[in-house]
């Protein structure tokens, strides 16, 4: 094929002469969770430029409904899906390039963070990750020192790529519909073949990273024979389990499941944490949660001074309360 | 088979977060720096490992000044056979990306190692920009590495699962837990760390960003204590209060 070949079907070109480009992932011939949330910004974020939001997904994707709904007015298909970062990063700037892009928008997980710094060097654009508002005053604000500080970043050149962080913007809906055209480029040969896909979760858990609401428990639960009642709230809940660094160190949870500086850094909305003592390391992965819960028999554990809600009290008469308590809501 | 492991300094992990100069810079008055964990734990000790199994080399490079010289031999000490240091003080991802990317051109490595994310600045940025640079193949948040001859075989974290990719020398990975364990310098490594090679460059690249000020988050306001028996009560604040459930 022809280098820088494109090809479109016969839709009409809009007026806009700038865009805002969202690069969406797809599972399952639908968009990712997190790739809404990065339309949504995307789709702000033009409106703050008065410009056309534009996304571009590989061939995956069957169904647009949903990236419409965000308000994405025009949406570039690349007829075979791509896993390649670097094939990936190759359709990202020529869709950019195509549409005028002064931004180019993705989210910051594992696709965003394969991905948004290869367009950005393609692109010579700033880059910031992770970031959590809306682009103010020529600044855009992300979180730094692990959600200990949030920094102003601004962006020197003239096209920014931007990775939005998970569970932060939210996905909106605008109630639009969005056409769905084919692009063609060359992309060169993959050179990351995936081989295999192992689920982590066989109970159909919410994956961490994208879930809305954790229950996380420490040491204080004694052994992994006690986390009968932490899976329970959860279920109940319809929550992801998480846990502590030591847990996970010595084998009572799995590894995907330990939250904090050294593990995943989470965004939920609720966070309950029993039996953990809440040390700066863990706080690093959880604080930026928009509710904290604190079960603790020790009224003085430091984790109450991050906490929104506190109970002083023994995890194994606390939680079961709890999970009584939600199952008997409506 | 060569090795190149970026290793980035950071403030220690329980180090007081403050910052100077109109909120404009970090303030390092006090602050222990160490390597960065990821750097340290899990894509150093996994070239290591390698090395030790299959022979080759595990070279480091940092772009920094001079006050990094001691986490470098650190790096040494845990088993690193020679570092480079690029003289600069980086301000932005894609400076620090390009002076590595240019090393490892000159240098030619098989598989360039660096961590997930640097834990002061969290950018996740500098690894996938050094693939681009290099134009080969990447894996972001690597759980597990093997390498046989020049075919790699790796595990990362993806939505829900863990997926297996496979990919050819040369290649660039951004290491997560689960690549390595922690391993604590010995004396001997010690002692030899202090005649390694540091080789100090002087390179520049431009910077595309810019921190205008940094914030402290706002103080949280005082914790609702429920009490014990009543735990009914924080699941109803939790529904008619925080509005989450
Ligand atoms: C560089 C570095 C990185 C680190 N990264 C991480 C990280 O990413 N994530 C992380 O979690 N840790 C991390 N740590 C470890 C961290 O410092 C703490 O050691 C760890 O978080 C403590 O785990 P814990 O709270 O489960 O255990 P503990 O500190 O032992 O706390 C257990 C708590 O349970 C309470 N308790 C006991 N019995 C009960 C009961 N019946 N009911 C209710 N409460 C009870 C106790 O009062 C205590 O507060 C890191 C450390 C370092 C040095
Ligand atoms: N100044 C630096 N010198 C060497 N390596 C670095 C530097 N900054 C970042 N890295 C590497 O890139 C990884 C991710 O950094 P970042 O993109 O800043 O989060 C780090 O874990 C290091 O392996």
């Amino acid at each position: 094929m022809p280098q820088n070949l494109f090809v479109y079907s016969e839709k009409k070109p809009k007026s806009f002469s700038m865009s805002v480009l969202t690069l969406v992932s797809t599972k399952n011939g639908q968009p990712t969770k997190g790739g809404l949330e990065a339309a949504s910004y995307g789709v702000a974020l033009s409106k703050q430029l008065n410009s056309e939001a534009v996304a571009v997904v590989s061939g995956d994707l069957q169904d647009g409904s949903s990236l419409g709904d965000t308000g994405i007015g025009r949406i570039l298909k690349f007829p075979s899906p791509l896993t390649d970062s670097g094939q990936w990063a190759k359709l990202a700037e020529h869709a950019a390039k195509l549409v005028g892009a002064t931004a180019v928008v993705t989210s910051h997980d594992h696709f965003g963070k394969a991905i948004a710094p290869r367009v950005a060097v393609r692109l010579g654009a700033g880059m910031v990750s992770g970031v959590t508002q809306l682009p103010q005053e020529n600044a855009v604000e992300k979180n730094v020192f692990s959600g200990k500080a949030s920094a102003q970043v601004e962006v020197t050149a003239p096209i920014a790529v931007y990775s939005v962080t998970p569970n932060a913007f939210g996905v909106r809906s605008e109630g639009g519909t969005a056409q769905i055209e084919t692009i063609e480029v060359e992309v060169g040969q993959a050179k990351e073949h995936i081989t295999s896909f192992e689920p982590a979760s066989a109970d159909g858990q919410v994956p961490l990273p994208e879930a809305e609401l954790v229950v996380s428990a420490g040491r204080g639960l004694k052994g992994p024979e006690n986390w009968g009642i932490v899976e329970e709230l959860a279920r109940a809940l319809g929550a992801t389990t998480a846990c502590s660094r030591p847990v996970s160190d010595i084998g009572w949870r799995p590894h995907h499941e330990h939250v904090g500086q050294t593990g995943i850094t989470i965004r939920p909305n609720l966070y309950i944490a029993a039996g953990i003592s809440g040390a700066i390391q863990h706080l690093a992965g959880v604080n930026q949660s928009k509710t904290i819960v604190v079960i603790n028999t020790d009224p003085e554990a430091p984790f109450f001074k991050a906490a929104d809600y506190g109970i002083v009290g023994d995890a194994f008469e606390v939680l079961p309360k709890l999970t009584a308590a939600v199952k008997a809501l409506d | 088979m060569k090795f190149l492991v970026c290793i980035s300094q950071a403030p220690d992990t329980t180090s007081r977060i403050a910052f100077t100069n109109g909120d404009s810079e970090f303030d390092s008055n006090g602050v222990q720096y160490i390597v960065n964990p990821y750097d340290e734990w899990y894509a150093l000790v996994r070239a290591i490992e390698l090395k030790e199994a299959n022979g080759g080399s595990v070279t480091t490079i940092t772009v920094g000044d001079a006050n990094c010289d001691p986490i470098i031999r650190k790096a040494l000490a845990i088993g690193a056979d020679d570092a480079f240091r690029i003289d600069a003080k980086p301000t932005d991802a894609l400076q620090v990306a390009r002076l590595i990317a240019d090393h490892a051109e000159k240098n030619g490595y098989d598989v360039v190692l660096c961590g997930k994310e640097t834990i002061d600045h969290n950018g996740a940025i500098v690894p996938a920009m050094i693939a681009e640079m290099l134009d080969c193949g990447f894996v972001a948040n690597a759980t597990h590495l093997e390498v046989t001859g020049t075919t790699a075989k790796l595990k990362r974290e993806a939505a829900g699962g863990e997926e297996t990719i496979e990919l050819e020398c040369p290649f660039v990975l951004s290491a997560a837990k689960g690549m390595a364990e922690q391993r604590i310098p010995n004396m001997r490594g010690i002692m030899s760390a202090r005649t390694k090679p540091l080789q100090v460059e002087q390179a520049e690249a431009p910077a595309q960003t810019r921190v205008q000020r940094f914030a402290l988050p706002p103080e949280k306001g005082a914790c609702h204590m429920i009490d014990a028996e009543n735990a009914a009560e924080l699941v109803r604040l939790l529904r008619e209060e925080a509005k989450v459930i």
